[in-house]
């Protein structure tokens, strides 16, 4: 049995191909995933991510118990609506999952966790919650739709009222603002500018379709990778699981080491992170013919990696990759992939290709 | 339901054959098949002249999605290759029955035509999927 989101109808009205995501049909295309991704770096596109679960985290201990819960540290966020991108670890520091910490104050905050791994995130945050004086709340009147691309801003500025346009004017990125039914946040999975807006279920047809009406372009999933992949951001369950540490999945920025602050795995990250011995996680790239897939086997001179995942990035016109090396790999290296029987010359970046429209290395 | 031309003959194995008379056929994938596909990103095509039996791989068409192999339908020489692929993968999405076409064989044998798939032995083939 699988989930619909509220948009579904849109999705066959606009000729999507639907596919099963981890128990929801969603679009993976609405005819080609590639002018789909070239809307998102040249003007405007949307996607329906109402899968994705929110969460609210509310009480007294709510700024105590997320700093225990998530290895980046909320007591940064002192402007309300700010927004914080982190993991949440296991205690052997295996990633969980990724998620947004959005703050409004010291004890009121949402996160959005992915929807592939909601059962197990949900349970866990529950179980960790229980010695502290919180309620969590999941919010599943919610939809989601997320509106990216250099045009973005300004096509959703031609369909808010006047409360609504104060509440955004001026938002910097990875900032959010309830305006009136809809929570506006600066977000995104692209590497482009734009929102993620969450609002009541029954009315996201209706901003869909004034979405449409401005000029948005609908992309499916299909495009969704391909624009994360050339940002460099990760995607769970292929970059990282919870076999896979933040030190080993370009994460590492994310974890505040302080003395008094004790995270869920710290000990074990600060163990791993002394020995030195853990992986990274890079970027490739092959400027000849051929696409990088997730699974294919890395020869180094110092091991052999694997691509975690792998795709043909429609900005550059060549294939690119993330993969997981040896950590003595260094920027710049070439490194080979065993690609189709043949070991194929690919050269290591750092895992950033192309943002805001253009080449990023 | 994709278009299935009934002019053509097809292969099990998703290629299309046009007869263009003198024991010549062009080829190419069908609209079915690019669009299990999905967009294409590149084409790798066999050399001109090289010398192919039916079931062979001879090129691959590489998409988003994954790579994949394009057999030979006949037994023959590769006559000419379509060029216009290696700059613009995507006709194999737009037209593939038509500038999405992939390479040009002359048959050994043009009794072998009578052995391919017509379109509605092709269509049942695709209902079996």
């Amino acid at each position: 049995m699988t989930s619909k989101t509220v948009l579904h109808a849109k999705h066959i009205e606009a000729g999507a191909k639907m596919v099963d995501f981890y128990g929801w049909e969603m679009p993976i295309n609405y005819g080609s995933q590639i002018e789909e991704h070239h809307a998102v770096r040249q003007d405007a596109g949307m996607f329906d991510v109402s899968h994705m679960t929110i969460v609210d985290v509310k009480g007294a201990d709510a700024k105590a118990f997320l700093r225990r819960l998530v290895i980046n540290d909320v007591a940064k966020l002192d402007v309300a609506g700010k927004a914080l991108y982190t993991g949440m670890c296991n205690h052997e520091g295996g990633v969980i999952d990724d998620l947004i910490v959005y703050f409004f104050t010291d004890t009121d905050y949402r996160l959005v966790v992915n929807s592939a791994t909601r059962e197990k995130d949900l349970a866990w945050i529950a179980e960790q919650s229980a010695d502290f004086d919180v309620t969590v709340t999941e919010r599943p009147e919610f939809a989601m739709i997320a509106v990216q691309g250099p045009q973005a801003k300004a096509k959703v500025a031609t369909l808010l009222n006047a409360e609504q346009t104060a509440a955004v004017d001026g938002m910097k990125p990875f900032f959010s603002a309830q305006a009136g039914d809809l929570f506006i946040a600066t977000t995104g999975y692209t590497g482009e500018s734009g929102y993620e807006i969450a609002l009541p279920a029954e009315q996201a047809a209706d901003l869909w379709q004034q979405l449409l009406d401005a000029g948005v372009q609908p992309c499916g999933l299909g495009a969704r990778d391909t624009l994360r992949l050339e940002a460099g951001m990760n995607l769970y369950g292929l970059d990282m699981d919870e076999s896979v540490t933040p030190l080993a999945a370009n994460m590492a920025w994310t974890i505040v080491w302080d003395e008094e602050r004790d995270f869920i795995g710290k000990e074990k990250l600060a163990e791993l992170r002394a020995a030195g011995t853990e992986p990274k996680l890079v970027g490739l790239i092959l400027e000849e013919k051929g696409v990088l897939r997730s699974g294919l086997k890395v020869v180094t001179e110092h091991g052999e990696g694997v691509i975690t995942s792998g795709t043909f990035s429609p900005t550059l016109g060549h294939s690119i990759a993330m993969a997981r090396v040896p950590r003595a790999v260094k920027l710049e290296d070439t490194v080979q992939v065993e690609m189709r029987k043949k070991l194929v010359d690919v050269k290591v970046i750092k895992p950033s290709f192309a943002r805001n429209g253009k080449k990023a290395f | 339901m994709s278009n299935i031309p009934s002019e053509l003959k097809y292969a099990t194995s998703h290629e299309w054959v046009r007869n263009e008379g003198d024991g010549i056929v062009t080829v190419g994938i069908t609209e079915h098949a690019q669009e299990l596909l999905g967009d294409m990103v590149f084409v790798e095509l066999p050399e001109v002249g090289e010398s192919v039996s039916t079931g062979d791989d001879v090129a691959v068409a590489e998409s988003v999605k994954a790579a994949s192999d394009i057999y030979a339908p006949v037994t023959g020489e590769v006559l000419e290759v379509n060029e216009d692929l290696e700059d613009s993968p995507e006709l194999v999405n737009s037209d593939a029955f038509g500038d999405g076409w992939m390479f040009k064989i002359k048959l050994e044998d043009e009794g072998e035509l009578e052995s391919l798939l017509d379109a509605e032995g092709y269509a049942n083939s695709i209902d079996e999927d």
